[in-house]
C-alpha cells in the first residue's frame, strides 16, 4: 500500500450523477492497489466524464474530444512506469474517438480505459450518444433515435481486446473489483461503466439499470471467446456485469523491440556516435 | 557541368538505375543533384529523374539536357526538345528513335541473355559512365551496397558490357566531393530529428512524407526510437503530443491533407504548452491534388492553422543541409518555448538528392528544461512573469503534472475566471515576442549593387540562387535575392533594409496566389512589384526564373 492517499477536489457534476461513485471507486481502486499518485497518469478527452482527472490528485492530461487514447498510449510508450488510466464518456470514446478505440485495441498498449456510459450526451445537454437505445427521444432525435446502438463490448472482443468488462456505478463494490482487475491487466483493458445521467436521460435511470443488471457468476467462462461474444450481445431486460472476456496477450511493450527491455523510453540514452555512423552510409 | 534525364515507365527500374548512377558519379568526385518526377502510380506512366553533376557545387536542377537515357519511347518524345544541340540520346535498339545523336544498345536482349532482364539498367549505367569519361573503379563497392550479393556478379558484368559498347564523348571534369554525402531532403530531415534526440515518431503514410517514417523505421531498434504508424493523422499528432508530455522528444510528419486533420491538436500543443514538431512535406492541393508532385502552397495554412490564438513557429527548409540543421533547431525551439513548431518542406526537396558536406553534429544540443522539482507544489503553468514555465515530466518527482486543453489555472485545472484567462493568454502569446529575438533573417544572395530584388522562401532557394547567377551574367541589370527560412514569425529586419534600393521586387513562389508576398505586405506594408508563380506541380528551375524575370514577370 502506498502511504499517500489520492485527494479529491470539488466537482462540477450534477448532484446524483453516476460520476461521483465512479470517481470514488477509482480513488479506492488505485489506493487498494498501492499506486503512488505520482506515478499515475489520468488521461481524458472532453465531456462530463472526461473531467474526472480534474478531481483527483495525480498527473493528468485532459486533451481533445475523442483523442484520449492516442495521447494515453503514447504517454505509456514514453514512460512505462506510469500507470495510465483513461476516463471518458461513450461519446468521446466510441463516437468522436471510434477509430482510436478500434485501433488501440489492436495496439494493446498496457493502459486502462474506463468508459462512463450513460447512453446520452451530457456536456452538450442531451443528444443521442453512440450507445443510446433506439427510440431515444432528444432535442435532436425528435422522433427518437433510429440508429442501432453501438455495442462496445462486442466490438472490443471482435477487435481482439484481451480484457473486456462491464460495471455499474450503482454497485461500487463490484465496480472497484472490476477496476482493479482492469488496472492489473497487462494490456489494453476496457470497462464500460453504466451510469445514470440524472439531467438528460430520463429513461436509462438509476432504477432502470438497478432493475436490469446482474453479476456474472462463477460458472461463467470469461476465457471463451464465443461465449463472451454471446454474453456481450445481451443488453435489455437483463444486463450482465463483470469480466465478459479475458485473454492473456503480449502487450505492445513486450512486442516492441525498443521497449521490451523494460527501460522507459524517456530514460534510454542514445549512443552518441550513431549519427556519424548513419552519415557514413550516405558517403 | 552535365545534366542528363533518365526516363521510363514505373516498374522499369528508372529509380534503381538512377540511385546507383548518382552514387557512382558522386564517388568519382562530382557534386550531384538529382530530382525525381514521378507519377502517382505503381506501374506504367512516365517517370523520370534529372541527374546533374559537375566539379562545382550546384544548388538545384535544370531542364537543359546533355543527354536523355530512355527506357521507353515516350521519354524521347516528351523530352527531345530539352536536349542541347550536341546532346545524346541513349536507348534500347528496339526503340524507333532516329538521328545522329542516338546511341542504341541492344540492352534488353543482352540482359535477357545474361539471364536477368532487370540488369538492363546496369548496362545503361555502364554506357553512361563511358560516355562521360568515367572509369569503373567504384562499380564494385557501389553495386555491393545496392544489390543483393547473389546479383552482384551479373550486374557488374552488365555494367562492363554497357561500358564496352559505347564511345567516350565527354571528359571527366574532376571534383572533390567523393567524401561528401548524397542524400534526400527527407533523409536529412530524419537524421536531424535523430540528432535532436527524437524518441517517438508517429505518422500516417502520405506522399511525400512517408520516406521520413521509412528511414526512421529502418533505424528504430538501434537508435531507440519508437516509430508508430498511426490509424490516422489525428491519432499521429495526438500520440506525438502524449509522448512529448511524458518526456519523449516527439515528432509527426505528413503532407498538407494530413496536416488538415492535425490542426485541432496543433492548438492543443499551443494551449497545453507541450513541445511538438510537425513536418508538413507539401504537395499540390487542395485535397488530393497532385500526390507525387511539388508545391509551396501551405504557407498561409501553416501559419494560421487551428482556431483560437496561440504561439507557434514555422520554419521552411531551403535545402538539404537546412533540412538537417533546421530540424534540430525546430526541436530546440519547441522545447525551449513549449510550443508547436511546423517544418515546411515539399516534394521537390524531400525527394531530390543532393551532395552535402557531412553534418556537424557537435552543436546539435537541444534545449532541455530543468525538470527537477525544487520545493513546494509544482505548478505546470506557473505565472511568474516569464513566458515559459518550468517543465516537469510526469512520474519523475513528487510533483503532479497536469496538462489541459481547457483554459486553466497555474496547476492546470479548468477555470472560467476572466482574470486568469487573460493572464494565461498573455503568458502564452508573450512567447512570440521572445521568439522574435531568435529568428533567422532571410538569406541574402548577390551583392549590394542590385536594382531588382527577388524574394522567395523554402525550397526555391536553390533555383533562385542559380537564377541570380544567370541574370547577373546575362544582363546589365543587377539582381539580388532574399530567401526566407523562418516564415513565422516573419523576420523583417533585413527585408526592410534590403528593399530600400530595389526598384523592382519580384516574389518567386511555387504557388498560385503569392503567399509570401501577401505575408510580407501584411507584416510590413512592402508590396512586391511583380510575381513569378508556378503551380503546375513541377519545381521551377534557375533558368526558368531568369527567363521569366527577363520577360518582366507577371
Amino acid at each position: 500500500m502506498s502511504s499517500e492517499e489520492f485527494c479529491t477536489y470539488e466537482t462540477a457534476w450534477c448532484p446524483g450523477c453516476g460520476n461521483f461513485n465512479i470517481l470514488k471507486c477509482l480513488k479506492q481502486s488505485l489506493e487498494e492497489l498501492g499506486k503512488d499518485p505520482h506515478e499515475v497518469l489520468l488521461v481524458a478527452g472532453i465531456g462530463q466524464a472526461a473531467k474526472t482527472p480534474q478531481y483527483l490528485s495525480a498527473n493528468s492530461f485532459c486533451g481533445l474530444h475523442g483523442r484520449a487514447l492516442p495521447a494515453a498510449i503514447a504517454a505509456k510508450i514514453a514512460n512505462q512506469k506510469l500507470t495510465v488510466v483513461v476516463n471518458s464518456g461513450e461519446g468521446d470514446s466510441y463516437g468522436e474517438g471510434g477509430n482510436h478505440f478500434i485501433h488501440n485495441i489492436r495496439r494493446n498498449v498496457d493502459i486502462t480505459h474506463f468508459v462512463h456510459d450513460n447512453q446520452i450526451y451530457g456536456l452538450t445537454k442531451g443528444q443521442a450518444s453512440p450507445t443510446s437505445n433506439e427510440g431515444t427521444v432528444t432535442d435532436v432525435q425528435t422522433e427518437g433515435s433510429i440508429n442501432t446502438p453501438f455495442n462496445p463490448l462486442l466490438i472490443a472482443i471482435a477487435a481482439g481486446a484481451g480484457f473486456v468488462a462491464r460495471a455499474f456505478s450503482g454497485n461500487p463494490e463490484h465496480l472497484v473489483s472490476i477496476m482493479k482487475q482492469a488496472i492489473l491487466y497487462k494490456g489494453y483493458s476496457l470497462v464500460d461503466i453504466l451510469q445514470p445521467c440524472i439531467s438528460f436521460n430520463k429513461v436509462n435511470t438509476f432504477s432502470y439499470y438497478k432493475n436490469r443488471v446482474y453479476k456474472l457468476d462463477d460458472a461463467y467462462n470469461s476465457y471463451d471467446k464465443i461465449t463472451a461474444m454471446e454474453k456481450a450481445m445481451e443488453f435489455g431486460d437483463h444486463i450482465p456485469l463483470g469480466v465478459i472476456y479475458q485473454e492473456e496477450k503480449r502487450s505492445f511493450h513486450e512486442k516492441n523491440k525498443v521497449l521490451a527491455s523494460g527501460v522507459p523510453l524517456v530514460d534510454q540514452q542514445q549512443e552518441g556516435s550513431l549519427i556519424e555512423k548513419y552519415m557514413q552510409e550516405f558517403i | 557541368m552535365y545534366n542528363i534525364l533518365i526516363g521510363g515507365a514505373a516498374g522499369q527500374g528508372v529509380d534503381t538505375t538512377c540511385s546507383i548512377l548518382e552514387k557512382l558519379l558522386k564517388q568519382s568526385g562530382y557534386h550531384v543533384f538529382s530530382v525525381k518526377d514521378l507519377m502517382s502510380r505503381v506501374r506504367g506512366g512516365h517517370n523520370f529523374t534529372l541527374i546533374r553533376f559537375g566539379s562545382e557545387a550546384m544548388a538545384s536542377h535544370s531542364y537543359i539536357l546533355d543527354g536523355i537515357v530512355a527506357f521507353n519511347q515516350e521519354t524521347v518524345e516528351l523530352h527531345r526538345h530539352e536536349l542541347k544541340p550536341d546532346g545524346f540520346i541513349l536507348c534500347d535498339s528496339q526503340l524507333s528513335v532516329e538521328g545522329k545523336d542516338v546511341i542504341k544498345i541492344d540492352m534488353n536482349a543482352i540482359a535477357k541473355k545474361l539471364g536477368n532482364p532487370k540488369v538492363a539498367g546496369s548496362i545503361l549505367i555502364g554506357a553512361i559512365l563511358k560516355i562521360f569519361g568515367e572509369t569503373l573503379d567504384h562499380s564494385r563497392t557501389v553495386f555491393a551496397g545496392a544489390v543483393k550479393p547473389e546479383y552482384l556478379a551479373i550486374n557488374l558484368q552488365a555494367v562492363e558490357i554497357g561500358y564496352d559498347s559505347t564511345a567516350k564523348q565527354h571528359a571527366h571534369n574532376g571534383g572533390a566531393y567523393g567524401a561528401w554525402m548524397l542524400l534526400t531532403g527527407n533523409q536529412a530531415l530524419a537524421l536531424g530529428a535523430m540528432a535532436a534526440g527524437l524518441k517517438f515518431y508517429s505518422a500516417y503514410p502520405m506522399s511525400p512524407s512517408t520516406s521520413i517514417m521509412e528511414y526512421l523505421a529502418g533505424k528504430m531498434t538501434e537508435a531507440g526510437i519508437v516509430v508508430e504508424q498511426a490509424e490516422d493523422e489525428i491519432a499521429a499528432i495526438n500520440m506525438a503530443i502524449g509522448a512529448s508530455f511524458a518526456g519523449a522528444r516527439a515528432m509527426t510528419g505528413t503532407s498538407g491533407g494530413g496536416f488538415c486533420l492535425m490542426v485541432e491538436a496543433l492548438g492543443l500543443s499551443g494551449m497545453a504548452e507541450i513541445p511538438m514538431v510537425v513536418a508538413d512535406i507539401q504537395r499540390p492541393g487542395p485535397v488530393t491534388g497532385l500526390p507525387t508532385r511539388t508545391e509551396q502552397s501551405d504557407l498561409n495554412f501553416a501559419i494560421s492553422a487551428a482556431h483560437g490564438e496561440f504561439p507557434r513557429m514555422v520554419i521552411a527548409l531551403k535545402n538539404h543541409a537546412d533540412a538537417f540543421y533546421q530540424t534540430i533547431r525546430a526541436f530546440h525551439m519547441a522545447e525551449k518555448y513549449q510550443i508547436p513548431v511546423i517544418i515546411l518542406s515539399d516534394q521537390y526537396l524531400a525527394d531530390s538528392s543532393a551532395t552535402v558536406e557531412p553534418f556537424d553534429v557537435r552543436n546539435s544540443q537541444v534545449y532541455r528544461a530543468n525538470d527537477v522539482l525544487t520545493d513546494g507544489e509544482y505548478l505546470r503553468y506557473r505565472l511568474n512573469g516569464e513566458a515559459v514555465s518550468p517543465r516537469l515530466l510526469p512520474g519523475t518527482s513528487k510533483g503532479f503534472v497536469s496538462a489541459d486543453s481547457d483554459e486553466h489555472d497555474e496547476r492546470g485545472r479548468i477555470i472560467e475566471s476572466a482574470e486568469m484567462r487573460v493572464q494565461m493568454m498573455d503568458k502564452r502569446l508573450s512567447k512570440l515576442k521572445k521568439l522574435e529575438a531568435e529568428l533567422k533573417e532571410p538569406e541574402f544572395i548577390g551583392d549590394d549593387s542590385y536594382d531588382t530584388l527577388l524574394i522567395g522562401w523554402g525550397s526555391t532557394y536553390g533555383p533562385i540562387k542559380e537564377a541570380i547567377t544567370i541574370l547577373n551574367h546575362q544582363t546589365i541589370h543587377h539582381f539580388s535575392a532574399l530567401v526566407f527560412g523562418d516564415v513565422y514569425p516573419l523576420p523583417v529586419k533585413r527585408l526592410n533594409e534590403k528593399v530600400v534600393q530595389a526598384k523592382q521586387i519580384i516574389n518567386v513562389e511555387q504557388n498560385a496566389t503569392g503567399q509570401i508576398a501577401k505575408l510580407i505586405r501584411e507584416q510590413t506594408g512592402i508590396m512586391c512589384t511583380s510575381s513569378i508563380l508556378k503551380y503546375d506541380g513541377r519545381q521551377i528551375s534557375g533558368e526558368q526564373i531568369a527567363a521569366q524575370v527577363l520577360k518582366g514577370g507577371e
